[in-house]
Order: C-alpha cells, then sequence, then structure tokens
C-alpha cells in the first residue's frame, strides 16, 4: 500500500487516546465489528469442536459431557488402512494436480502471449475460462459421457490404434488420479493463466527489443525474458500451493468415485465426509480433519521459510 | 555455408512457423474445452434408448425432446429451480453489503482496530477448522439445519473477495472520502453515497464470484437439507441423477435393455438435460460479466 500525502490530515487523533479515538470512530466500528464477531464465530467458534478429537464424543452428551479419550482417536486413525491409504490419495492426486495445473497454465499462458491478434487472443481466453464457472457436478456429468466405454475418448484411442479394447477408464483404479488431474487442467487451465498473464504484462516491453537486437530468437525471448518475469508469481503460488498440499478437492473424488475405484479415489476429505457424516463418528472423522489441518499449517509455514531463506517474496 | 548461419536459418525458419502452430494449438484447444459442453447438450437432445448406443458427437443421432418433457413435466425442478435462483440472488446482495462495508472499513487507515481486524480475517484463509465441527456448528449449536437460511447465513464472507474490494477502494482518491467528512458526512454517508456507487466495476466481479458459487454448490443441500425435499437446489438434483447413472453405468448392458422397454428417457439422457438446465443461467451471465472478473482477479493477486 503506497502511502499517500492526505492521511496526515485525518490522523491526528492518536493524542487523543484509545478509547477516545475509538469512539470517534464509532460509525466505522459499526461497519467492522458485526463481521468480526461473525467470523469469530463461524471461522473460529468451530475451533473449539477440535476438543471432540480427544473425546468420545456423541451429541447427545455435547462437548461439555464426552468423556476424554487422550490421543486414542488418533491412534485408531493411523491403524486404519483406508486411513493411510487416503493420506495416499490426497497426496498423489494434490501433486498430480500441483505438476499438471502449474506447468499447463504457464505453458497456455506464454503461447497466449505470443498471440498478436487481439480478438483472437480473447477468444481463446474467454473460451478457456467458462469451465471454470461451471459446477464439479457438471463437470463429473460431462467427464461420465466424456469416458465412458462407448465415448469419445475410447473411440478416438481405438480410431488412432492406441487401444485394441475400450478402456473402462471410470471402473480401474489405476486410471482415477490421472483422471482426476487431467479434468483439473481442463477446468481450470484458462482461469489460471490469468494471473500469469497479468505478470507477464508487466514486463517492461524494452527487455523483449534489447533480446531482439542481441539477436535472439522467440524461444530464447521466453526462455530469458518472459519466464524470468513471472518468476516472483510462480513463486507465490508455488508456496500457496504447497500449503494446500492436503487440499485434493472433495468433490470430484466424492462424485466421481465409485465402489470399484475407492481405493484410489478416497482422499482425507472423503473420509472425513464418510466416517463424519454417514456413520456418525464424529470424534474420529475430527480428528483426521484436525490432522489435515495441523499438517496444512506446517507445510505452508515450512514453505514460507523456505522461501524467505532463498530470499523469494513470501506469502505472509 | 558455416554452421552458425544454418543455424540462423533454422532459427528464422522456427520462428516463422511458430505463429501457425501457436494458433493451431490453440484452435484445437478451444476444440477440448467446447467438445465435452456441446456433447452434453447433442446427448440432451437424443433419443433415450439411441443414447445408450454411445458414439453421439456434436450433433444428436435421434432428435427428441422427451428428456426436457419429462423434467419440465415434474413440478420438483421448478420448486428446484426457485430455490436455486432465490438463494443466489438473495446470498448475492447481504455478501455484498456486508463485505464492501467491511471492506470500506479496513480501508481507512486512521481506524484503530484495522489492523487487529485484518488479520483475523485473512488468517480465515488458512486455518479452518474442518467438516465435521463446522458441521456440529451449524447444526447443534446454532440449529441452522433442515432450513432454508443454511444457504445464506454461514456464507456472508469471504476473505478474499474482501481484499478484492478493499484493495479497490484503496486505489480511489483519498480527498473523496476525506471531502465529504469536511462536509460533515459520516463514514457510514460517506461510503453509502460516495464510495460505493464508485465500486460498482469491483462489486460486478465480487457478485459474479459469489453467485456462482452459490449457484454451484451441492454439499450443502447434502449436508443441511438431504431430507427436506422442498428445499432441494437444482445442482442436488443433478448430483442425485449422477448417483443413479453411474450405478446403472456399472451394471452396463443389461440395465440398457431393461430400460429400453420401459421408457423412451434413460438415466444418461435425462442428466444432460439437467446438466443443460443448471448450467444455462451461467452460460447466458458469463459473457456479458467477463471483463470485470479479470480485473478483479488482477486486484485479488496484488495481496492475495
Amino acid at each position: 500500500m503506497t502511502a499517500r500525502a492526505g492521511k496526515t490530515v485525518l490522523k491526528p487523533v492518536r493524542k487523543k487516546g484509545f478509547w477516545k479515538t475509538l469512539w470517534g470512530q464509532k460509525q466505522l466500528m459499526i461497519m467492522s465489528v458485526p463481521m468480526l464477531l461473525y467470523v469469530l464465530l463461524f471461522n473460529y467458534g468451530p475451533m473449539w469442536g477440535w476438543i471432540t478429537a480427544f473425546q468420545d464424543f456423541t451429541p447427545k452428551r455435547g462437548l461439555a459431557e464426552s468423556p476424554f479419550v487422550g490421543w486414542a482417536n488418533f491412534q485408531w486413525l493411523f491403524s486404519r488402512p483406508d486411513f493411510i491409504r487416503s493420506i495416499r490419495n490426497t497426496l498423489a492426486m494434490s501433486v498430480i494436480n500441483l505438476v499438471f495445473g502449474t506447468v499447463s497454465s504457464i505453458l497456455l499462458a506464454v503461447l497466449l502471449n505470443e498471440v498478436r491478434n487481439k480478438t483472437f487472443k480473447k477468444t481463446v481466453q474467454t473460451v478457456t475460462y467458462l469451465p471454470h464457472f461451471l459446477s464439479m457436478v457438471i463437470v463429473v456429468g460431462m467427464a461420465q459421457n466424456i469416458f465412458a466405454s462407448n465415448g469419445p475418448i475410447n473411440k478416438l484411442l481405438q480410431g488412432i490404434g492406441i487401444i485394441k479394447q475400450p478402456v473402462f477408464w471410470l471402473g480401474e483404479g489405476q486410471h482415477f488420479w490421472w483422471l482426476v488431474g487431467v479434468i483439473n487442467v481442463w477446468k481450470e487451465v484458462g482461469w489460471n493463466t490469468i494471473i500469469y498473464i497479468a505478470a507477464m504484462t508487466a514486463i517492461d516491453p524494452s527487455l523483449y527489443e534489447a533480446a531482439a537486437i542481441d539477436g535472439a530468437g522467440r524461444f530464447q525471448r521466453i526462455l530469458h525474458v518472459t519466464l524470468p518475469g513471472i518468476k516472483s508469481t510462480f513463486m507465490v503460488l508455488l508456496i500457496m500451493n504447497i500449503g494446500h498440499l492436503m487440499e485434493a478437492g472433495f468433490e470430484i473424488q466424492y462424485l466421481m468415485g465409485n465402489g470399484l475405484v475407492q481405493d484410489f479415489s478416497e482422499t482425507i476429505d472423503v473420509f472425513v465426509m464418510k466416517y463424519g457424516i454417514s456413520k456418525q463418528k464424529y470424534s474420529y472423522a475430527t480428528a483426521a480433519g484436525m490432522f489435515k489441518s495441523v499438517v496444512a499449517i506446517v507445510l505452508l509455514l515450512g514453505a514460507n521459510f523456505i522461501a524467505k531463506k532463498l530470499d523469494e517474496d513470501t506469502l505472509i | 555455408m558455416t554452421t552458425a548461419t544454418v543455424k540462423n536459418k533454422n532459427r528464422i525458419k522456427r520462428d516463422a512457423a511458430f505463429p501457425v502452430i501457436n494458433t493451431i494449438f490453440l484452435v484445437l484447444l478451444m476444440f477440448v474445452t467446447v467438445y465435452p459442453v456441446i456433447n452434453t447438450v447433442a446427448i440432451s437432445f437424443n433419443d433415450g434408448t439411441d443414447a445408450l448406443r454411445g458414439g453421439i458427437g456434436l450433433w444428436p443421432r435421434v432428435f427428441s425432446t422427451k428428456a426436457y418433457d419429462s423434467l419440465l413435466g415434474d413440478k420438483e425442478i421448478y420448486q428446484a429451480f426457485w430455490i436455486s435462483a432465490s438463494k443466489t440472488v438473495l446470498l448475492t446482495v447481504l455478501n455484498l453489503l456486508f463485505t464492501s462495508m467491511l471492506s470500506f472499513a479496513l480501508s481507512r487507515k486512521e481506524y484503530v482496530l484495522r489492523g487487529f481486524i485484518t488479520t483475523v480475517m485473512v488468517l480465515t484463509m488458512y486455518v479452518n477448522a474442518g467438516l465435521i465441527p463446522n458441521y456440529l456448528l451449524i447444526t447443534q449449536t446454532l440449529n441452522l439445519g433442515k432450513s432454508y437460511w443454511v444457504y445464506i447465513i454461514p456464507c456472508l464472507f469471504s476473505c478474499f473477495n474482501m481484499i478484492v474490494i478493499r484493495t479497490y477502494i484503496c486505489g480511489l482518491p483519498e480527498a473523496l472520502v476525506e471531502s465529504a467528512r469536511i462536509d460533515g458526512a459520516g463514514d457510514i454517508r460517506a461510503f453509502f453515497q460516495i464510495i460505493l456507487p464508485l465500486c460498482l466495476p469491483v462489486l460486478a466481479t465480487v457478485a459474479l464470484f459469489v453467485a456462482v458459487g452459490s449457484w454451484n454448490s451441492w454439499f450443502d443441500t447434502y449436508l443441511y437439507n438431504g431430507s427436506k425435499k422442498n428445499l432441494y437446489t437444482l445442482q442436488y438434483l443433478l448430483k442425485m441423477k449422477l448417483a443413479t447413472t453411474q450405478a446403472s453405468a456399472n451394471a452396463a448392458k443389461s440395465t440398457a435393455d431393461a430400460l429400453a422397454s420401459t421408457t423412451q428417457t434413460t438415466p444418461i439422457t435425462i442428466r444432460c438435460a439437467i446438466t443443460v438446465i443448471s448450467a444455462l443461467p451461467i452460460m447466458i451471465v458469463y459473457p456479458f460479466l467477463q471483463k470485470y472478473f479479470v480485473t478483479g482477479m488482477a486486484l485479488g493477486s496484488v495481496k492475495g
């Protein structure tokens, strides 16, 4: 935020003392304090619920009456093969999403940046942003058509002779992670370019001119001007994404998963959903969710720390 | 010829070919992006039994509006449409009102609670209590389950949107508020009469985000209103159809024959028809709001 010359005009109030100043700003308080209370209730309030992770909780007994069981819920979790599997699936799908998502959106942003015809560029952007606004329910519905055993993908692959028999994409576990990766790229690639294209427009055009005069071809200009120009954006997004490694998504796995692929489709969130809501084992599910949140915070702080060591832009 | 000139010539050739290859690639990408959408529309207008054979591309093979007839002949879809539309509009208005007021307060540099409240808000982007504690808060403590208000009340704040609006307000000339204050207007009046009208472009962006999020959500219905048929949303209806078609897809051929003998609509065409109906409102408003959301994303990325 830039400091402005005018800000001193309203500022001398500090001398009056905190409470007096606060009283003078009661209209600002009317506009902000209700939202503060709202957020404390809806975003911070549920954190009391983490106590249930250490209890044998039932809604009937409530938080106050439920007996404490120490780390027993966590011990139970880590003795469950399906929980360990859900950690594996979560990490696998987030890494695939992170790599596919980052590579594809940088590639598309670079290609769009090279387009000189404004109308064509705009058209490509309009079309590729669209899937971002479709709900996951709709996207999974479409995926069921596209990847059906007699659907277009199988027809295409059979047509060019890569496969002989149609592949049962949605019913064989080994495809599931990659399908999620591909579908997420389809949905988000255009949208994710916005931030990189914004970074590219901030690159000084004279850098390109200088590179051209020095004899750099198109690919060298991309390599030595465009990509270094988006490096800080890339780093910030990378830190954010590392902080979100435990969030592989929930909707797509829940909607597209089925009994045949569940060993590969269940993420931690689906596990929480299954035990917490369907089986009403609140304590186990809360413990699983809490484990996820704590790991996420550690990952975020860790990535931020490393970025600081490398002297890159940091998030917090 | 020396190797250097050969290299140079190759490079010039490559550079000349690049725009052509690039254009072809981007056209292909657009095709891949719209293909599933058009394919779904084509299937929804196809005869149900015929659709089970698969292989429908961009155009229906045996044209039929049976899927739409049977859907639109059922009262539940109108009810669901009404719930979806009304909650989307109501939430968008309330969310924008509260978020923009808060953003304005947090954009005032002289506000003594600014740092504290901003920190509390920003932390919500990184710390989340998780599904079960939220579920227990809403169903047990606040008793909001099985009600329309569960679509509205828990969704009134998003920190990202607050940052977008605040960044925009901070970019407006400071003198605007100062002159209003000198003329004797309080902060609330300065906000509603001077700042809010100037914020329309950014409010359009945020409105789009909030409205799309609300329109597209199905999980809240599933969690809180799964037993209240009159509170079902369009997305939730679609989600239920998804589950039934998946079950029948697993059973594959035998189901196809069974269905073919009884009815001319199949879960597949019905599912595609609901998909089209629930995606239509977004497809319609999308081109008009396009220019706004790009600016909004750029604003959010400054500090987000």
